[in-house]
This record gives structure tokens, sequence and C-alpha cells, in this order.
């Protein structure tokens, strides 16, 4: 592959949420205010607008809010892998996240249950979901 | 805004869309929109006092109200950049307005224009937060936000491929009367937009805006000058405007997005209602972003817009005349010049000049303008009186 899959522009506000993952670690910030949860990550409650945030460990599980399966995608490096599924989560926490989603197309449904599942791209581990596991 | 509108459109241009320009620079084609407005006003440069411009033109980052000034060798008294997408056409008209009101200039050109040349990457800059926590994903681009919005649209109202096709037709055929359009002669029937290729599922290729290049210029003056202007006025009745997120991920619900604010209160500033509007000139990127118009217009209930298209038409004659240029999914979207040829069109049929796709009896137009992922919205009622 001539150009390389793009990671993630890490900042000095994110970088928890990427040590987390890196660690196999879920990790949103709390409001300590509001006590809201909060993605992606900000200096700054876009509730309350308090600026102290704690980071916790939080389920990497909630529903799947909306797919695509991309044929033709946005970036060069990314053509090469298609047809591939994203989405969009909605956290059991409250916050929604756009990420790749590791479900084969035909068992795909609106509003089903995921959870985090951690991939390897290239060098980095990016926070992926797949299907929850059924749990008794 | 008044009862009596204080500001009126004078003088419009409009490029005819070319798949590929060559040997043009977005300034030049500036200056060419530019020029053909206020010859359409019958004004000269030296009576434009305010310029409206997008973000980023040329290799252009900072500085580009300056940048075109100086190109168009105008000294102007009130100047910015619009950066809101889709929907700068549409937003620069109101603020024209706006700074006309407070009596920072008299005469305002607002200009979008797009060079596009074969091998140009459409890919945008890198931005923040999006390039950090969608693009490592797989997800860039416009088409992966709009399919997302799509499918949440058909899972959480049941709407179905037909009715999002029904949209893509009428601009394919309302763009049959306008030999200006990209799709000029190149009808689609609802089979061929279904049939067309998936691109990023749901979304078919002939459900997306074909890039082009071209360029438009607005010309925005008080309705006492515009009063002894060469053409009918066409007067700014109302003005809404609605920004809730910027990436697909952070939207509202479906039925919190910014149209649902930015449309009712444009009707309400105008004084007006849906069912007075003679002409829908609604922004048209993607098929999806037509349907959830027509719901936040209340046009139709939330989600229902499939029954609603299945039951009317929406050509010049139609029920509800819609996009009778075309759209830009019949038109070609020259980059942000794109949201500016809803104003254009609007502004033909209010003077009555649109030929053989004349709304008869057009008196208002409802314009809407979109940026993003139905992020930044804007809507205009624009009048034929004052
Ligand atoms: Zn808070």
């Amino acid at each position: 592959m001539n150009i390389s899959l793009p990671g993630p522009t890490i900042t000095p506000i994110s970088e928890p949420f990427w040590e987390g993952i890196k660690a196999g670690e879920f990790r949103l910030q709390q409001c300590e205010q509001c006590e809201r949860s909060i993605f992606y990550p900000r200096a700054h409650c876009p509730h309350c607008f308090h600026n102290s945030l704690t980071w916790k460990r939080a389920s990497g599980k909630g529903k799947l809010k909306t797919w695509s399966v991309i044929h033709r995608a946005g970036h060069p490096a990314w053509q090469e892998l298609t047809p591939y599924v994203v989405g969009v989560v909605a956290l059991e926490e409250g916050p929604s996240l756009l990420t790749h989603v590791l479900i084969e197309e035909d068992e795909i449904a609106y509003n089903m249950n995921v959870e985090l599942n951690i991939r390897h791209i290239g060098p980095h581990p990016l926070p992926f979901f797949k299907k929850q596991e059924e749990t008794i | 805004m008044a009862t009596q509108a204080q500001s009126a459109i004078i003088g419009i241009s409009e490029l005819k869309p070319v798949r590929y320009s060559t040997g043009q620079t977005t300034l030049s084609l500036i200056a060419e929109s530019v020029r053909l407005a206020i010859q359409d006003a019958g004004i000269s440069k030296d009576d434009v006092d305010g310029l409206l411009v997008g973000p980023q033109v040329g290799e252009t980052p900072q500085h580009v109200p300056a940048t075109v000034s100086e190109y168009l060798g105008i000294d102007p008294t009130m100047s910015n950049t619009v950066d809101l997408g889709g929907a700068s056409g549409a937003g620069m008209i109101w603020r024209a307005s706006a700074a006309i009101q407070a009596g920072m200039c008299d005469t305002v050109v607002c200009v979008l224009a797009n060079k596009h040349e074969k091998g140009d990457s459409l890919r945008s800059p890198n931005r923040n937060p999006i390039r950090e926590f969608d693009v490592p994903f797989g997800a860039s681009g416009a088409n992966t936000s709009y399919a997302l919005l799509k499918r949440q649209h058909m899972e959480e109202y049941g709407s179905t491929q037909e009715d999002f096709a029904t949209i893509a037709y009428w601009a394919r055929k309302n763009a049959q009367l306008n030999p200006n359009a990209i799709f000029y002669n190149k009808p689609a029937e609802v089979e061929d937009i279904l049939a067309s290729p998936m691109i990023t599922d749901p979304l078919h290729l002939l459900e997306i805006v074909m890039p082009v290049a071209g360029g438009a210029a607005v010309v925005v003056t008080s309705a006492d000058k515009a009063a002894t202007g060469k053409h009918k006025p066409v007067y700014l009745k109302g003005a809404g405007e609605k920004i809730t997120h910027r990436a697909v991920s952070q939207a509202p619900a479906l039925e919190s997005l910014p149209f649902y604010s930015s449309i009712p209160r444009a009707l309400e500033q105008a004084e007006t209602n849906v069912e007075d509007i003679a002409l829908f000139s609604l922004y048209d990127c993607y098929t999806s972003v037509v349907a959830t118009t027509l719901e936040s217009a209340g046009l139709c209930k939330p989600g229902k817009f499939g029954e609603f298209v299945r039951n009317h038409t929406f050509g010049h004659n139609g029920d509800y005349p819609l996009n009778t240029h075309g759209g830009q999914l019949g038109f070609g979207q020259a980059d942000l010049a794109g949201g500016m040829s809803h104003v254009i069109e609007a502004v033909h049929q209010l003077r009555g000049e649109a030929g053989n796709r004349q709304v008869p009896n057009a008196r208002k137009a409802l314009v809407t303008g979109n940026g993003a992922t139905l992020s930044e919205t804007t809507a205009l009622v624009l009048g034929g009186e004052r």
C-alpha cells in the first residue's frame, strides 16, 4: 500500500482517551458539575460549560444508531479495504461516537447492542465496535 | 424584520456549470461572476461598497475579502467571509441586508465560485476533531456522513429507497427545462437511480450531486435604492439560521435537526406560512436533504416525505414547484456556489423571467442552504412584493 491509513491526530486534551485504548480500556470524561459523560474529549463540558472533567472507565457498550456500507471510500488508503461498515454508536453513558463496525452486513440491525473491540490499524489501536456477546 | 422589507436583490449572475474548468482560477471565476451580476443590476463596480465571499478562495486561507477586493479593484466599507458550507450563499443574503441596515454599506456583492480541474483532489484539508475521531475509522467525506443520516431516516421512519429516488427523478426532470444544467438532455427514471452504483450504502450515485466548476453572484441593496433599479426588485422578506453540530456523530435527533428551527423562523419573520410559498428552492446536495427539508418545513409530518412525494407533483406547474432549475442534483454543484443556485432560481422566478419553466403567479419563494452534514442551515423567504 502506497498511502498509509490515517491514524488519529492526538491532542493534549484527548491523550488520556488514546492512552486508555492502548491499555485496552475505554474511558470517557465525566463533568464534575452536571455529571454527564462527554465524547469527544474536551476541556469544557458542552452541557454546563464547567471546566473540571474527570476521566472515568466506561462500559464500552452501546446501541447502533446508524451505519453505512462503504463501497467508495473518502480516503484512498481505505478504498482497498472496501466494502466495510462504519456506524454511529449511542454509548450507554449518553454520548455518541463514530466508529468502524465489525459486523457482517446481513447481521446488522437498527439499535442492535454493540460493544468495544479494539483493533490495530497499522500501529494505531482504535476503538472499533462489534456485536455484543450474549450474557446470561 | 419589519413587515416592509428593508433590502432587495437587484442583480444576479450564474456561470454555466462545466464538469471541468481549464485555464481559470477561483479568483477569475469570482471576477466574472461579479462582472455579470453588476451588469444585470445596471450598476458599476464603483457602486459596490460591500463584499461577502466564501472561505479559502483558491489557495488563500486567510485575508480572503482583501484578496478578492484587490483582485476586483473595489474598496468596500464592509467585507467578510461567510463560512457555512452549502448554506453560505443563503447566509450571505441576510448578512448583506443586516450590514446595509446597520449603515455599514449600501450595496453588497455576494459571490461564490469554484474552479474544478481534472485531477483536482476533492478532499478537504484535515480538520479536528473529525480528523481525529472519524477519519481513522474509515469515515471521511460527505458521502459517508449523509449515508449515515439517510440510513437513520429509513430505519426510524420506514422510508424507502424509492421515496428518495423520487426526489432525484424530479430534479432530473426539471433540469430538462434548463439548458444550463449539467444534466440537460439527460433525464433519469426512478429505476435508473435505483440501478446506479451504491457509493456509500444506502446512497446511490444518482442521489449525489455532480461536482462541477462554476460561480454565482448576487447584488443586494436597500429597498429604497432597489426601487429605481433595472429589474423588478426581489425583496428579502425573512431569514432564519440554525447551527447544531459539525460531525455527523454529534448530530441531534432527526426531529431536532437545524432546519426544524431555521425554516419556521424564516416563515415567521416573513409573516407567511408554507402554503403561501409558490417556489421551493431547497438545497439538495443529496436526496435525503430534500426529504428532511420538506418535513422540517411542515409540508408533511416528520418521516412522511415519501407519501408526500408520491402524492404530489414538483414541476414548475405542479402542486409544489420544487427546484425548477433542476436543483443541484440536476444543475451540478460548483462547490459552495451550488448553494447560490437556489437563490438565483428564486430571483428568476420572482422576476417572472424563468421562460418555459416559469411558475405561474410566483410571489414568494422559500430558499434553503445547508452545510456540513445538515449542520449549518439557512432559510430565506424572498418575495416579489415589498
Ligand atoms: Zn457539565
